[in-house]
């Protein structure tokens, strides 16, 4: 059988595909990458179908020994990373073979900041700044072959299911890998294809659904100050902090549907933006929400980043998405 | 109540339709006809649908389908809304433990409304539930029905972690945590009863529509179930 063991698997590093659809309904979240476009674009260039499983590694640290001669790309944010002590460059496929050792560097984490260290080979080009980003992406030849759940591999922590039995990898894990699907391609990625990882992105949103519950001054406030990204940021949602969110009333609404992306604002008139893993309804208002292109920059915030919202027209979204979503189908031709 | 429901932009890939702003059985009702009329059609591009109290949640894939089409499909769909489904609805019971480690915002709900501990109890025992949505986190019921006098607003800043089987209030609303999640519901009791449990053929207890009542158990009736 294909497989691949986990030797250390860092702070947090879970099996994810493209999300859980179909069940909303029903309570269960979407789940799935979140930084979705590195999972994409990844499983393109080992030659995988868009939407297989791969391994959603928080911060670093991460070790793993190959139990056969696999295809495999790293994308996400930009860590060092080895193969029997070689240097893997991210965003491309690499061949490894059976008993070939990848490892992740480990950034350590103090006081609640990351302490990053600078990349020991020069990158050039377009490629994204060093350090910048949490969550790096591992994408094998046929994808990792678990047991879908609700139609899905993605793992949901909190309701325990998907993934590899609904938990976090452990040192000792064994994941099966499918059959190859296509080739691995020979280049890197485009850079138009790496989101612009930053410590201090702009995040571009649409006012709604509740924006005519926030005052004017909310939105001025909301479109043109920094937001720092507090202790509380997972795959649920990432807590800011910063100047409040005037509202015409109760930060309270008749709870309704909620998906990634979405910004609330709790009691305390602090936003929240909300992530792969969040709640499928709440009560608190949304002043606005981010767009689906710019979520992977949400996906990649760590404590300490600082982030400000840019204000666009649902049509300037759409011409975004259909961009990156056109370049994405046509990087395999 | 308004038929002719507003469109309110979720981002790029969703649009909320929303029938009116409070929670009311006839909203409800056009908002799960409309989701059953929607499920039951083929609509390429749209990804997914939740029904909530007051509107639907539909989400899209823009590059299959334009935010114009999928108004264009929910137009469609609206002069057929009128006419209530048939829908068979369950009465389900569910016991809970109210008041101490189980509940340890009764006392403090009771004395923001002027109530002792066993009104609250009782007022809040007392009617039948409509479950009017499930949403939050997997089999989150969200019950309908709630007593005026228990009405209460949420925790300013949400707990990090509330226990499965949380029976808990929100403004008009009451619902049971079914996995262990953060949450901001002032919590007055639990349930043993398992909620959500993917190990049972059934994973979900409670679908909307259905109908919940809720029952008074001891401490050593909840350490029972638990046992079993």
């Amino acid at each position: 059988m294909r497989s691949i063991s986990v030797l250390e698997p860092g702070p947090l590093a879970t099996v994810q595909d493209r999300g859980r659809f179909g069940f909303r309904a029903l309570g269960v979240p979407l789940s799935g990458a979140m930084d979705l476009q590195a999972l994409r674009v990844a499983n393109l260039l080992v030659g995988n179908r868009d939407g297989q499983a791969g391994v959603e590694i928080t911060m670093g640290g991460f070790r793993a020994q190959f139990r056969c001669d696999t295809g495999f790309a790293l994308s996400g944010a930009a860590r060092v990373a080895y193969l029997n002590g070689d240097p893997v460059p991210f965003w491309q496929a690499h061949q490894a073979k059976d008993g070939d050792v990848l490892s992740i560097e480990d950034v350590s984490f103090e006081d609640g900041y990351i302490r990053r260290r600078p990349s020991p080979w020069k990158v050039r080009g377009e490629f994204p700044r060093v350090g910048a980003g949490l969550r790096i992406y591992l994408a094998l030849s046929g994808g990792i072959d678990l047991p879908p759940v609700m139609g899905s591999r993605s793992t949901y922590l909190p309701g325990g299911f998907g993934g590899l039995g609904g938990r976090r990898l452990l040192p000792g894990d064994t994941l099966p890998l499918g059959p190859p699907v296509g080739k691995a391609l020979k280049k890197m990625a485009p850079a138009g294809l790496i989101p612009r990882y930053s410590f201090q992105p702009l995040l571009r949103a649409i006012l709604g659904p509740q924006d005519d519950r926030v005052l004017d001054e909310g939105k001025s406030t909301f479109f043109s100050q920094a937001y720092d990204v507090t202790l509380r940021a997972g795959r649920m949602g990432i807590a800011l902090a910063g100047p409040p969110l005037k509202l015409t009333g109760s930060a309270d609404i008749i709870s309704d549907g909620t998906c990634p992306g979405a910004v609330q604002v709790d009691g305390n008139l602090q936003p929240t933006i909300l992530a792969a893993d969040s709640q499928t309804a709440g009560g608190y208002v949304k002043i606005a929400t981010v767009i689906s292109t710019d979520l992977p920059l949400v996906a990649q915030l760590a404590p300490g980043d600082r982030v400000g919202f840019e204000e666009i027209s649902l049509w300037q979204a759409r011409e975004i998405y259909l961009r990156n979503e056109y370049f994405i189908r046509t990087l395999l031709e | 109540m308004q038929s002719k429901p507003e469109i309110l932009l979720c981002g790029d890939t969703a649009i909320s339709v929303e029938f009116g702003d409070k929670i009311d059985p006839g909203i409800n009702a056009l908002v799960r006809r409309l989701y059953a009329l929607l499920k039951s059609g083929s609509h390429p591009g749209i990804v997914d649908l939740n029904p909530t109290y007051r509107s639907l949640f539909v989400q899209y894939d823009p590059w299959v389908c334009s935010f114009e089409r999928v108004v264009g499909i929910i137009e469609q769909c609206l002069p057929y809304i009128g006419t209530p489904a048939e829908e068979a609805s369950a009465v389900k019971d569910v016991p809970v433990c109210y008041g101490g480690e189980f509940g340890p915002d009764l006392e403090e709900v009771a004395a923001l409304h002027g109530l002792g501990s066993d009104e609250v109890i009782g007022l809040h025992c007392a009617p039948l539930y409509q479950v009017y949505m499930i949403g939050f986190t997997p089999g989150f019921a969200y019950l309908g029905g709630l007593d005026e006098r228990l009405h209460t607003p949420r925790k300013k800043v949400p707990r990090k972690r509330v226990a499965a089987g949380s029976v808990g209030i929100a403004d008009r609303q009451t619902g049971i945590y079914p996995i262990d999640s953060p949450g901001g519901w002032r919590l007055i009791g639990r349930t043993p009863r398992k909620i959500f449990d993917l190990e049972r053929e059934h994973p979900f207890f409670l679908e909307a529509g259905d109908f919940v009542r809720f029952k008074p158990i001891a401490g050593e009736e909840f350490e029972k179930h638990f046992g079993s």
